[in-house]
């Protein structure tokens, strides 16, 4: 099994690597480059062949694909090309918010789908059952910024409740933290919520598919006996598995919250970066972005192979 | 098609009506509208819902019926032509790795392992960083993006299919792929193939819906929904239509083609094993 473990983590490091190559082409096959870019219009050659022997854009490819990968590992990030600040210094001042913001979502999220997903294929076939399917499958289907709009109209405009831009400075009460948190976080529990109940409820009835939960039932166990006792045990991995995927949408949906509510955090950062081509910004978030995505795929399959009780004992 | 229409339930009828209306206002969205896209109609901006505005009137105190139908062709349509390319692509793909086996199958199905590990987001970003935003370029980078998962479930069908034993006796009797593609593997496959088609459009639409939302997809004067709502967004604080029928114009859009889906057999929903 450790084998297995093993060989998992290996290949996710080889993803990351892999990654990291289609990265740099996809940003390297422009035709014009950042020291054309940089100089405008009006650049003299001369300039232009200074500056980019100054950005190392005259070396051959592979040379600074390799130079930009040990930056990447040593925490050198480059520089921004819009305002010539160190890219490690922006994403250091921004990557916490995301953090806490990523975090605040997960504690609340995780119970609440797990007890969601458990409780819907307990009364499967019901209208509980069926009223959560309706619900999460809308869910999934609209965009993530139509649930956020959605949660600024209801909580924002109409109960007045809380208010619609987020701050993530100057928290000094607990109040003040729910106020600038609640949307954002309400915002991306709803998608990620849906998303986990699905996949929660679809691994325990798939689990009760099983002939062990056919024989419970005929022994005369109880219908929640069968779900809590005899399909979650064995559902724990495939339920770990739909949780690291889950969370793994914070991270298309994190962009698009961090935008709405104007959310200082390093989504926000690399959608600025795209949007002034600001290419070493892009470049460096796309990387943490892929990394964060791998280890959470990565996790579930780890977690799959620990729980697995066939796999326990090579 | 008698067996298609005996499947149709009341819940396949309403998302295959919707589907209809939004394909047919990608095509003459245009001219059925009451008032040119840019046409600015009334002083009053983000007015609410009247009888005049069905969906009330914009920042700049345009029509947003009108916008809305004028965007249908920017959402619709290049959903549509991105996920022609993506299923096609996977299709043609998937069927080549599963007839013809070994080193091929190995070689595609790798490089199309590593496109998956880079969520769509991130590579639909980090291609508009790259290379600025126009329509061929979102059409191409969405259905580079949905190419993988296309390929996945085309070859599993398709490596099925193929260890059937009408394969083993035409590939015996001397077919050559051609052949055994298009008359023994294609038919066989294409009622998932054409669900998860569907599902892939949803994908696509919801992707560069969010990228317009973000300013990088289709760029001004065009305007598909997700643009709609983005430059709006001041008029969120009112609580104005325009912000929100764009949106909802998506999500009967989204939810309608995954009603229909429902219709074709072995059919998927959003959101099951992604």
């Amino acid at each position: 099994m450790l084998r297995l473990v093993a060989a998992r983590l290996g290949l996710g490091i080889v993803s990351l690597l892999l990654v990291s190559l289609a990265i740099f082409a996809i940003t390297s096959l422009l035709p014009g480059d950042a020291a054309e870019e940089l100089l405008g219009q009006y650049a003299t050659r001369e300039t232009v062949a200074g500056l980019r022997a100054q950005l190392g854009l005259d070396l051959p490819g592979h040379v600074r694909y390799l130079h930009w990968l040990g930056g990447l590992i040593t925490g050198d990030f480059g520089r921004s090309l819009a305002n010539g600040v160190p890219v490690a210094q922006l994403i250091g001042s921004r990557l916490p918010n995301s953090l806490m913001l990523a975090a605040a979502t997960a504690a609340v999220s995780v119970p609440l789908a797990l007890t969601i997903g458990i409780t819907a294929a307990m009364w499967r076939g019901g209208a509980y059952d069926r009223a959560v399917s309706m619900l999460t499958l809308s869910v999934v289907s609209v965009p993530e910024f139509l649930v956020a709009t959605a949660a600024v109209i209801v909580f924002a405009v109409h109960l007045r409740w809380l208010s619609a831009l987020s701050a993530a400075t100057d928290i000094t009460s607990v109040a003040q933290f729910f106020r600038v948190f609640a949307l954002p976080v309400f915002s991306l529990c709803c998608v990620i919520i849906a998303q986990m109940v699905r996949m929660t409820r679809a691994a325990i009835i798939d689990q009760l598919r099983a002939p062990y939960v056919e024989m419970a039932v005929l022994k005369g166990v109880g219908p929640f006996r069968v779900v809590l006792r005899h399909a979650l045990p064995n559902a724990i991995g495939p339920i770990a598995n739909a949780v690291a995927l889950s969370l793994s949408y914070l991270l298309g949906g994190v962009i698009i919250v961090e935008t709405i509510f104007n959310y200082p955090g390093i989504a926000k950062l690399m959608v600025d970066g795209v949007a002034t081509r600001d290419l070493p910004v892009v470049q460096a978030c796309a990387m943490i972005f892929c990394a964060a995505y791998l280890v959470l795929v990565t996790t579930a399959d780890v977690v799959a192979i620990l729980a697995n009780p066939r796999l326990r004992h090579r | 098609m008698t067996g298609i229409l005996r499947r149709l339930s009341i819940g396949g009828i309403v998302g295959l009506v919707i589907l209809g209306f939004w394909v047919a206002m990608a095509v003459f969205g245009p001219a059925v509208a009451p008032h040119e896209a840019g046409a600015i109609v009334d002083m009053d901006v983000f007015l609410p819902v009247s009888a005049e505005y069905p969906f009330g009137t914009d920042y700049l105190g345009r029509d947003m019926f009108s916008r809305v139908l004028h965007g249908a062709r920017y959402t619709v349509g290049v959903a549509l032509v991105a996920a022609l390319i993506a299923s096609g692509s996977g299709l043609l793909l998937g069927m080549c790795a599963a007839v013809w086996g070994g080193l091929v199958d190995g070689f595609i199905s790798r490089a199309l392992d590593t496109l998956i590990s880079i969520p769509s987001k991130m590579f639909a970003l980090v291609v508009v960083a790259a290379f600025g935003s126009s329509v061929p370029v979102l059409i191409l980078m969405a259905g580079i993006i949905y190419t993988p998962g296309a390929y996945r479930i085309a070859r599993s069908l398709a490596v099925t299919v193929n260890a059937q034993d009408f394969v083993t006796v035409a590939r015996a009797r001397g077919e050559g792929t051609l052949y055994l593609v298009r008359e023994e593997v294609l038919p066989n496959i294409i009622g998932p193939v054409l669900a998860d088609f569907g599902l892939r459009f949803v994908y696509i639409v919801l992707l560069l819906a969010g990228m317009s939302f973000l300013g990088l997809g289709v760029q001004p004067p065009n305007a598909d929904w997700g643009s709609l709502v983005r430059e709006n967004m001041a008029g969120l604080h009112e609580g104005a239509p325009a912000v929100l029928m764009p949106a909802f114009a998506i999500a009967s859009l989204t939810i309608g083609v995954n009603l229909a889906i429902d219709v074709l057999s072995g059919g998927r929903r959003a959101g099951e094993a992604g």
